[in-house]
């Protein structure tokens, strides 16, 4: 008796099936997922845009004012605005998700997820403040 | 020869990058991209700012501050890059070079204005 389970694989021909580029509008659940993904983008671009600025500040006075004057351009508003929005809701999907990659046991006691989620926030809110304290001390 | 994996390697780096630009990129952001440009604090002199960026402490901030996000940025692109137009496996691994050369691009940019900017 032959088994068809066990039929030579070299014909197997995989069947992909077609799906939309559209597969993330479907699920609310697949949409957030994009747009946490989605969120680099920006976080790459300001990551770009301090490099530009660092650049600024070395080349001098006036270099700085032109940088500054860009960010202050409509373009350079609307830019902030949105790369304000993608970082915060980069963070606040960020440190939910590392609690599922740390493990922080207590005696016997396995820290709960929520705790480190909220220590992050915490954390987060200190070094705002320490960051913002530096920069406006000039 | 053993082929040593780079995963882990870029997984810290994606990681990391995660991290500094949850932690810090907020508070950049609406600072130097919102409240100074629309009055709402007043921004620092020139004459901190400079001071700020040469002090070797802030130099080296400044460059895990550009390093890991980019690689971050890195990651998520090339993952969402897969996921989205749905590329074929043949292009893996090419999309994969462009994304961390950007990023490792950017990283050598960064090096070099932070070591030599006076």
């Amino acid at each position: 008796m032959s088994n068809p389970s066990l039929a030579p694989t070299r014909e197997l021909k995989l069947y992909r099936r077609p799906i939309s580029f559209w597969w993330w509008l479907d699920r609310p659940a697949y949409f957030k997922f994009v747009v946490r993904e989605l969120t680099c983008l920006f976080v790459g671009a300001f990551a770009i845009l301090t490099l530009l600025q660092v650049r600024a500040v070395g080349e001098g006075p006036e270099a700085y004012a032109a940088f500054a004057a860009m960010l202050a351009s409509p373009a350079g508003i609307g830019f902030s605005v949105l790369a304000f929005l993608a970082a915060v809701y980069h963070t606040v999907t960020w440190f939910p998700a590392v609690q599922t990659t740390i493990v922080l046991r207590v005696g016997e006691q396995r820290v709960p997820g929520s705790v480190i989620t909220g220590a992050h926030m915490a954390g987060w809110l200190v070094v705002s403040v320490v960051v913002a304290y530096i920069v406006l001390r000039g | 020869m053993a082929k040593r994996s780079l995963t882990p390697f870029l997984w810290f780096l994606f990681g990391g990058g995660g991290m500094v630009s949850a932690m810090l990129f907020p508070v950049h952001i609406l600072l130097f991209g919102l409240a100074f440009p629309l009055g709402m604090l007043e921004a620092p002199g020139y004459e901190w700012l400079h001071a700020l960026v040469v002090h070797p402490i802030t130099r080296l901030y400044l460059f895990v501050f550009i390093l890991l996000p980019l690689f971050h940025a890195a990651h998520r692109i090339r993952y969402t890059a897969y996921d989205l137009f749905r590329v074929q496996p043949s292009l893996h691994q090419p999309i994969a070079v462009v994304c961390y050369g950007a990023a490792l691009a950017g990283t050598l940019a960064a090096g070099y204005t932070l070591l030599t900017i006076s």
